[in-house]
C-alpha cells in the first residue's frame, strides 16, 4: 500500500489546547475521559482534566473503601465505591458482572485499562484538577487522593482555562 | 532511497490511543529530523498517524503494508 507522503508542512495545524469537564465516575465515560487526554497530549495540545462530581471518585485511592467527614458523606461512598479499578458502568452493570466483562475484552483486545491511561496522561503531562467545591461536598481529602493531581481550583478558574480551548464535558 | 531509522516502535496488537499515545512519547527525547519506525496493527492507526502527523507538524516519510503490519516512517519536526 502507497502512501501520500505529507511532504507539504503548510498543513500543519497550530496546537491547541483541550479541556475535558470529566464529571461522570462511571467506567464507561471515565474510559473516554482518559483516551481523549492521553490523545490531546499526544498530539501536542495544553491539556486539562477538570474533574467534578461523580468524576472526582475515580481519583481516590483505589484501597481506600469509605471516604467522608460525616455519615452523609460516608454512605455515598459506601454505596459508590471509589476508586479507579472499582468504577460501575453506565448501562449492564449487573451488579459489577458488566465492568468485570468489559476489562477483560479489554485485555484480549489489549485496550489500555482507565488506570494505566491515567498514569500515561500523567507522564504526557495532563493537567488533572479536582474541583474544590465536590471535595468538600463529598468530604475528600487531599490524603484521600492519588498523587500527580493539580491544585484544587473552582469553576471560574476552568472557565478561564477553557477561553481559548476545545471543551468537552464528558 | 532508504531513510535512516533512528529507532524502532512496536505496537503490534495495540489498540487506540495506545500506538499514537507511545509515539509521542518516543519522540519526545528525539532529535529534530531524526526518523522513527513505528509498526502497529491497529487498522485505525492508519488515518491517526496522517492526522497525528498533520497536526503536529512532524513529517509522514513513508507509509507501507505488509500482511496486516503496517509500517510508519516519521521523521521528527
Amino acid at each position: 500500500m502507497e502512501a501520500p507522503a505529507t511532504e507539504e508542512r503548510s498543513e500543519h495545524v497550530p496546537h491547541k489546547k483541550l479541556v475535558i469537564i470529566a464529571w461522570s465516575g462511571d467506567l464507561d465515560k471515565v474510559w473516554p475521559q482518559m483516551i481523549l487526554a492521553t490523545t490531546g497530549a499526544a498530539m501536542g495540545m495544553e491539556t486539562t482534566v477538570f474533574f467534578t462530581f461523580w468524576g472526582l471518585f475515580s481519583l481516590v485511592k483505589d484501597d481506600k473503601r469509605i471516604t467522608g467527614d460525616n455519615w452523609m458523606q460516608k454512605m455515598v461512598a459506601m454505596m459508590d465505591r471509589p476508586g479507579m479499578e472499582h468504577l460501575k458502568l453506565g448501562k449492564m452493570n449487573f451488579a459489577g458482572a458488566g465492568p468485570a466483562m468489559m476489562r477483560h475484552l479489554a485485555k484480549d483486545h489489549e485496550v489500555a485499562s482507565p488506570g494505566e491511561l491515567l498514569q500515561m496522561a500523567v507522564d504526557l503531562g495532563v493537567k488533572l484538577v479536582p474541583c474544590q467545591m465536590t471535595m468538600d461536598l463529598l468530604g475528600l481529602d487531599r490524603e484521600d487522593m492519588i498523587d500527580g493531581l493539580g491544585e484544587p481550583v473552582g469553576a471560574t478558574t476552568m472557565l478561564t482555562e477553557a477561553q481559548d480551548a476545545i471543551t468537552l464535558f464528558i | 532511497m532508504t531513510t535512516a531509522v533512528a529507532q524502532t516502535l512496536d505496537v503490534k496488537g495495540l489498540a487506540c490511543p495506545l500506538p499514537i499515545v507511545k509515539t509521542a512519547q518516543a519522540v519526545k527525547p528525539m532529535e529534530s529530523g531524526e526518523v522513527i519506525e513505528v509498526l502497529a496493527t491497529d487498522p485505525g492507526a492508519v488515518p491517526d498517524f496522517n492526522a497525528w502527523c498533520r497536526t503536529t507538524g512532524n513529517r509522514l516519510v513513508e507509509q507501507t503494508e505488509e500482511g496486516g503490519v503496517f509500517r510508519f516512517l516519521v521523521q521528527k519536526r
